[in-house]
């Protein structure tokens, strides 16, 4: 069989695409690669918009601000689900740099909440109230890392699929959530209620009057403390070097087991914070559905930010202000809840494709290039003197502004210079 | 009630073994399509169009209604839809060489978003129910009352049903000892060995996620026109995860997912035919498929058996020109 095949490729043919792979882009093409990611993403969703509910196409972009900016309380929201989504995503990210596909968070965060609220259900009024919130957050700290740890031993021990095992101890967790509910509330109606109404104890403190204040300053703080444990410590360098290869981690004396249950139990902790705040700052309450699929889009958001914290807050504040705007859009359209999905999906595969343009060049065969170069031909013959024109008006704007922007982009450049951007993954080569 | 309770289950289990025979084949090539739940949603928007335009081409006049064309509509639509949704992931993964993980988790979000979305805008009336009847049932009422407990749990159900065991039967086969199955398996072993060896991992990739894609879909299409009789406004994601999880509880080989998802099927409806049970408990029952595939998951990689692993190069995007 393999004879026949080979036969069928001994024809030499020129290939029409022949990708190789870039070095990292440059920030400043970076970033302009991702607004016109963000613009194209926009248009689509508009022009689908407008395909729903013809003559809707301005009154998108419309509601998208009115949902999300249109009164303080809603900026707040916005910036609530931003700070969720990245602490989600932050939690994951050490684990992703290592090359371990931990797609639990979703679980890892429920599992925290249970934790969090069998503290504040079971403990309240028996200490007091900074006593138990320290509690609420031990708790839930301590079932997200047994959480976690679980598959993260089995991984390092046994090389057990970490993807695999991960993903079921989600619907686990959902399940246990959901048992619990069931005994505490055993009518069947699965509506625990808001948990101490009147006392308040384990809510968190309102800061300056706010409700989720307290949750942004929180993730603030975690972003700084991650992006430097993951640039700046020893642990962040081993978990960097275990991710590109293990067989050079063990070479360089990294004890790969201990790096591979270590980072875990970081990622669990975050996670525990993030069912504690969901539960402490937020609603007060538990159900099944308490992170509402958050677990899974924090790898995207993750993902996509390049597992650089800083990077992380421009994509989960992108996530959060579609899925809030689009709702609202989807409100006043009757689109259904399920249009802000719809927007975001289309969002995510925007934003993957235009990171194949950055990291690979097509080499074109030359049959291709030179009917590209005819097309090419033809459109200079039109847009040739409007693009003079135009040049000539812009040229001296163009001037302006870089002399205004060019020290806010040196101070940028400076702040992604080492920009580690992660690598697909090899194919391992242990046999 | 035990004759109902096992036939409930075969009919229910349907909907597993259609997503995981196709994301067996999808995963033998060494692709994780994380997005078979959402291909899954997408199966069924295919259905519930295509039934939809059926119904309009006889203008929803339910005398006219001809079985072969009312089922033949969705049965294509759902195809078009699922080998649609593989495809778009293969080109994704393949031509444009982005993380597997990521592109199938943006899939699911966006197959449930969009299941959701249209589904909710399909106008139904009575058409639907009418053409259902033509989904979950093949053999004549006469002939399964007459041969008692033995028809009504081998032959009262509907043509999917039985659609599903012969997939999967057909796919161990094809994977297991025919030429194509060789090349795929060694593709999803080792991608630069296939290539070396002369093919090609593009075109095998792409062709085993679509068809992988265009089967699970079909999990979409019995969930909706058969096992929900027409009623449209259920998505099917939870189910389609489970789905995922079968294909680690059956060790990657079809034929075994037949019995697992059995198993998954009966777990999951058992609370349902239990008396005396509390909603706590029911929850407890519906826990045991994930920790059935968890041990299973532990168990396989303890004992290190080659037949029994996951596909090497599971989840790894292969791109020629590295190293």
């Amino acid at each position: 069989m393999l004879a026949k095949k080979m036969k069928k490729n001994d024809i030499k043919r020129d290939p029409f695409i022949h990708l190789t792979r870039l070095p990292d882009p440059k920030a400043r093409h970076y970033w302009f690669s991702k607004l016109i990611s963000v613009v194209i993403a926009l248009l689509i969703c508009a022009l689908i918009t407008n395909a729903m509910a013809p003559g809707s196409f301005g009154d998108f972009f419309k509601y998208l601000g009115l949902g999300t900016f249109s009164s303080s309380l809603q900026t707040l929201r916005v910036f609530q689900d931003t700070a969720i989504l990245l602490l989600i995503a932050l939690a994951l990210t050490p684990a992703f740099k290592m090359k371990f596909w931990n797609i639990g968070a979703e679980g890892q965060v429920l599992i925290g909440a249970l934790g969090a609220t069998i503290a504040m259900k079971f403990l309240a009024g028996t200490m007091p109230n900074a006593l138990l919130i320290f509690v609420c957050l031990a708790l839930s700290i301590l079932f997200s890392i047994i959480w976690a740890v679980i598959p993260a031993i089995f991984k390092a021990f046994f090389n057990t699929n970490e993807t695999l095992f991960t993903l079921m101890m989600n619907y686990l967790a959902s399940g246990l959530v959901a048992y619990f509910v069931f005994v505490w509330v055993p009518n069947g109606s699965a509506v625990l209620g808001v948990i101490n109404p009147n006392t308040h104890d384990g809510w968190l403190p309102k800061l300056f009057g706010q409700d989720y204040l307290i949750n942004i300053i929180t993730v603030v703080i975690i972003t700084v403390l991650i992006f430097v444990y993951l640039k700046y410590s020893k642990h962040g360098y081993e978990l960097t070097v275990v991710g590109e290869s293990q067989n050079t981690a063990r070479y360089v004396g990294i004890n790969v087991k201990k790096t591979i249950i270590r980072t875990l139990i970081l990622s669990g902790a975050v996670c525990g914070l993030v069912g504690f705040l969901l539960v402490n700052g937020t609603s007060h309450t538990l159900n099944a559905d308490l992170v509402s699929g958050r677990g899974f889009t924090g790898i995207l958001v993750a993902w996509l930010g390049h597992f650089n914290p800083f990077e992380m807050i421009f994509t989960a504040f992108l996530v959060a202000f579609v899925t809030l705007g689009g709702s609202y859009a989807g409100d006043i359209f009757r689109f259904g809840t399920a249009y802000s999905k719809v927007l975001i999906g289309i969002f995510f595969f925007v934003f993957i494709a235009s990171e194949f343009f950055l990291r690979y060049k097509m080499n074109f065969s030359t049959e291709v290039q030179a009917f590209f170069k005819k097309i090419g031909d033809f459109f200079a013959k039109i847009f040739g003197p409007i693009g003079r024109f135009f040049k000539k008006i812009f040229t001296p704007v163009g001037r302006f502004f870089k002399k205004i922007f060019a020290p806010v982009g040196r101070f940028f450049k400076k702040l992604f210079k080492k920009k580690d951007s992660p690598k697909e993954e090899p194919v391992s080569k242990e046999e | 009630m035990f004759v109902a309770f096992i036939r409930n289950a075969i009919r229910f289990s349907t909907i597993f073994l259609f997503g995981s025979t196709g994301e067996i084949i999808t995963e033998k090539s060494g692709h994780l399509n994380m997005g078979t739940p959402g291909i899954m949603c997408l199966g069924g928007i295919g259905a519930v169009l295509g039934e939809r335009l059926y119904l309009l081409t006889i203008a929803n006049d339910v005398d006219l209604i001809n079985p072969f064309l009312c089922v033949l509509f969705p049965l294509i639509m759902t195809i078009i839809f699922g080998a649609l949704g593989g495809l778009f992931f293969s080109f994704l993964t393949v031509t444009l060489r982005c993380n597997q993980n990521v592109v199938g988790l943006t899939l699911t979000t966006f197959g449930v978003g969009l299941n959701a979305f249209i589904l909710a805008r399909v106008p139904r009336g009575a058409g639907f129910t009418y053409a259902s009847a033509y989904f979950y049932k093949l053999f004549p009422d006469t002939v399964v009352s007459s041969t008692g407990w033995f028809g009504e749990i081998f032959l009262g159900h509907g043509f999917l049903v039985y659609l599903a065991i012969i997939l999967a039967i057909i796919a161990t086969i094809v994977i297991k000892k025919t030429n194509v199955g060789l090349s795929l398996r060694s593709i999803g072993e080792n991608p630069a060995t296939a290539d070396a060896a002369g093919l090609n991992v593009s075109k095998y990739r792409y062709l085993a996620t679509m068809i992988g894609g265009a089967i699970a879909a079909l999990g979409g299409l019995f969930y909706i026109m058969d096992y929900l009789g027409g009623s449209v406004e259920y998505t099917i994601d939870r189910y389609g995860w489970m789905a995922v999880a079968l294909v680690i509880f059956s060790v990657w080989n079809p034929s075994f997912s037949i019995f697992g998802s059995l198993l998954f099927g009966a777990l999951y409806i058992m609370p349902s035919f239990l008396d005396g049970l509390s909603f706590a408990d029911k929850e407890l029952i519906k826990l045991v498929p994930y920790a059935v595939t968890i041990l299973v998951l532990v168990v396989t990689s303890l004992f290190n058996r080659k037949e029994t692993q996951p596909p090497a190069a599971l989840g790894l995007t292969y791109f020629r020109e590295d190293r």
